[in-house]
């Protein structure tokens, strides 16, 4: 890669551009002029000493370039691509409420007095209020008095935050096992390997319940690392997998040539390849984490300390008549938030596979090479 | 022959770890149920001062009487102990709360667990295989796009939800499944009638709702038949005249099944586990049920003793379907260089 560029007199341009490792990119000395072709000398000009003319960027040029290549690029994808835009959408309206329900219940100095949306309380409102009917209660309240829709919004937190913790356990462990067990082989891959068919076998739900009844966990972030436990092993075989045919690519090979850490080789050249199998992983871990939450909620096998949509589906459980449908939507009300949710994740790991479908992403992009030519 | 080996012997290696990773909650971590129990009663019963050995003879004792482990003896022999029983008696202990030995509660519960489960999971993966070559072979017509739909809205809904549904609409409201209980009151076991309709009837409502949970394939299996049907070798096939039936189920479905495979000896993990979670929704008696009442009662030798139960038929059910993998893929010769999920 950097071969060519020896030859050339103003040997400092290379270096200084040539920041991504394997962007093949043959510089001239361009900071005299751009005259590139007479700098290697007139006479003797051979395959070794000629350099083409690819002008350096700007640093305004290269921040273009960023962004198109890293924001521009991939959200003129996501935004081509229905399902992607439907789940973002979802996923952005649940954060979002989770941010409103943080900011309404907070006592932080400032944002004491905002209050978005009520904390939900007994008796605000009379009991089983259908939905739709009322402003003051637009999904209706249940057997309390409640709004269902102030419990929903109130959940979004400690939802986010179980979410988050879990999935990102599971993907950071997966990856972790995987990418060193692929990449080092040998001795390591084998015991890594033992370990994670182990803990692929143990019953998952069985595990968790277990420990979850010994420990009785009360933060929601807690829960969320518990629930992340049994993700990680499916995970780490497919990453495993796909760097056993990475690390054999010539740019991993050449990076190894270079003398470059194992640790560079692994982030800049695995890690950054596997991207599309890890971002698709963490939705579905996501996904799993909100089912397995919300089912261990429901049963009364976690202590109920959190608002939470399993714990309004088993208020809701108890406390309707399930056999009187106007009673019913005090537990659809959740049991369709779950639904909803989770088809977001869904969609957005789909949407998200387009967008690391290199191809795809060529085509939007317009600074690459084809777009220049053009 | 070998791999045979290697793979029941890593079975083996992974019960023993199960086992000893049960012990190790239950007994060594600081805040297990033994550790819990003993610092609960020594508050209860030591006021003030350093306890005597009197008194903690009798805390030992309790302790022992409510976990069926003894704090006093260390850990190496309680360790050798446990095992011990478990591997050459099958004692699991005693549960504490209904006062019978824990093997003889779970292994009476065990059969309606598989029962329910095993039935799910062939007729979920049966169906979903059917269906996805269906998709496959009508691939672009109305049939798939809305089948593909449907499929994906079916993975947002997690299979408990279809149980409470199916719960509130058939039994609740309609009446026309049991909410609870396994076999009809006042029949006789045996090979009657009445009796095997009772069984049918409470069992309809939890398999189909692990039918659910089992259905996940039918995408997968989709596109693994479509990639199938555009190789060069299926065209052959037609080009020599075999019939399409042959071409469909002994060429497309048969390559097209491997991949899949894996993920249905998943659906063996995942399906036991959470039988905990189902027979607890419709009340139905068998080893999850039995599994949440002792959660809830804080049965701890019964909890312990069903995780042991739950891991051991998980990985009965995979050993199974991995060494039969030889069947459907005769590529595979013992499979000595194949990952092994």
């Amino acid at each position: 890669m950097r071969a060519t560029d020896d030859d050339t007199p103003s040997d400092d341009t290379p270096t200084r551009d040539d920041d991504s490792g394997r962007d093949v990119r043959t510089d001239g000395g361009l900071d005299d002029g751009g005259d590139a072709r007479t700098d290697g000398g007139t006479g003797d000009e051979t395959v070794f000493t000629r350099t083409s003319d690819v002008p350096t960027l700007t640093r305004r040029e290269k921040a273009r370039r960023t962004f198109d290549r890293r924001i521009y690029a991939p959200l003129a994808v996501l935004v081509r691509d229905w399902r992607a835009v439907v789940g973002g959408t979802i996923l952005v309206t649940f954060l979002l409420t989770g941010l409103v329900a943080w900011v309404s219940a907070s006592n932080w100095w400032l944002l004491e007095s905002v209050v978005l949306v009520e904390q939900p309380s007994v008796m605000e409102g009379p009991i089983f209020t259908p939905p739709f009917q009322s402003m003051a209660y637009p999904l209706g309240t249940g057997v309390m008095g409640k709004s269902i829709f102030e419990q929903l919004v109130h959940a979004a937190p400690a939802m986010i935050q179980m979410i988050l913790a879990g999935a990102l356990l599971s993907v950071t462990i997966g990856t972790l096992i995987g990418t060193v067990a692929g990449y080092r082989g040998g001795a390591i891959d084998k015991v890594l390997m033992s370990l994670t068919d182990v803990v692929l076998t143990i019953p998952g739900i069985a595990l968790i319940i277990v420990l979850a009844a010994i420990w009785e966990p009360r933060s929601p972030l807690i829960v969320g690392l518990l629930l992340g436990i049994d993700n990680w092993p499916r995970l780490a075989r497919t990453i495993r997998s796909e760097v056993l045919s990475v690390r054999e690519e010539s740019f991993t090979e050449a990076s190894r040539i270079m003398g470059l850490s194992q640790f560079t080789i692994l982030r800049r050249d695995i890690i950054s390849n596997l991207m599309p199998y890890i971002s698709i992983n963490f939705a579905n871990g996501a996904r799993t984490i909100i089912f397995e939450s919300v089912a261990l909620y429901f049963l009364g096998i976690l202590p109920f300390t959190t608002l939470n949509w399993g714990v309004m589906m088993n208020e809701a459980y108890n406390g309707a008549d399930l056999t009187n449908p106007s009673q019913l939507h005090w537990l659809f009300a959740p049991m369709l938030t779950i639904a909803v949710v989770s088809l977001g994740f869904i969609l957005f790991a789909q949407g998200l596979d387009r967008i690391f479908n290199v191809r795809l992403r060529a085509r939007h992009e317009s600074t690459t090479a084809d777009a220049e030519s053009q | 022959m070998s791999y045979y080996l290697k793979r029941i012997g890593q079975s083996v290696v992974v019960f023993f770890v199960t086992v000893t990773a049960t012990f190790a909650l239950y007994r060594m971590l600081p805040f297990g149920p033994v550790e819990m129990m003993r610092v609960n009663l020594m508050n209860q019963l030591v006021q003030q001062g350093s306890p005597t050995p009197q008194q903690v003879e009798k805390i030992n004792r309790m302790v022992e009487a409510y976990t069926g482990i003894n704090p006093d003896k260390p850990w190496y022999v309680a360790y050798y102990e446990y095992l011990h029983d478990i591997v050459l008696y099958q004692d699991f202990g005693v549960s504490i709360v209904k006062r019978e030995p824990v093997f003889d509660i779970l292994f009476e519960a065990m059969p309606w667990s598989l029962f329910i489960s095993i039935y799910g999971l062939a007729l979920g993966t049966t169906v979903s295989l059917l269906l996805g070559a269906a998709m496959a072979y009508t691939e672009g017509s109305r049939f798939d796009t809305g089948m593909t739909i449907f499929s994906i809205l079916n993975t947002t809904i997690p299979y408990y939800i279809v149980a409470i549904v199916a719960l509130i609409v058939f039994s609740f409201n309609l009446g026309w499944f049991p909410s609870g209980g396994r076999m009809t009151q006042g029949t006789t076991p045996g090979f009657n009638y009445p009796f095997i309709a009772g069984i049918v009837e409470h069992a309809a409502l939890p398999i189909l709702s692990s039918f659910v949970a089992g259905f996940g394939g039918a995408l997968a299996f989709r596109g693994n038949c479509i990639r199938e049907m555009g190789k060069g070798y299926i065209r052959l096939a037609r080009l020599r005249g075999i019939s399409q039936g042959r071409i469909a189920i002994r060429y497309v479905g048969r390559n097209a099944l491997l991949p899949v495979y894996t993920s249905i000896m998943m659906g063996i993990a995942s399906l036991f586990g959470s039988s905990i979670i189902l027979e607890t929704i419709f009340n139905y008696p068998a080893m999850g049920f039995v599994t949440f009442e002792a959660l809830m009662d804080r049965d701890y030798p019964l909890i312990m003793g069903s995780f042991v139960f739950f891991t051991s038929l998980t990985l009965l059910g995979i050993l199974v379907a991995d060494l039969t993998y030889g069947i459907i893929d005769p590529r595979v010769k013992g499979g000595a260089e194949r990952e092994s999920y």
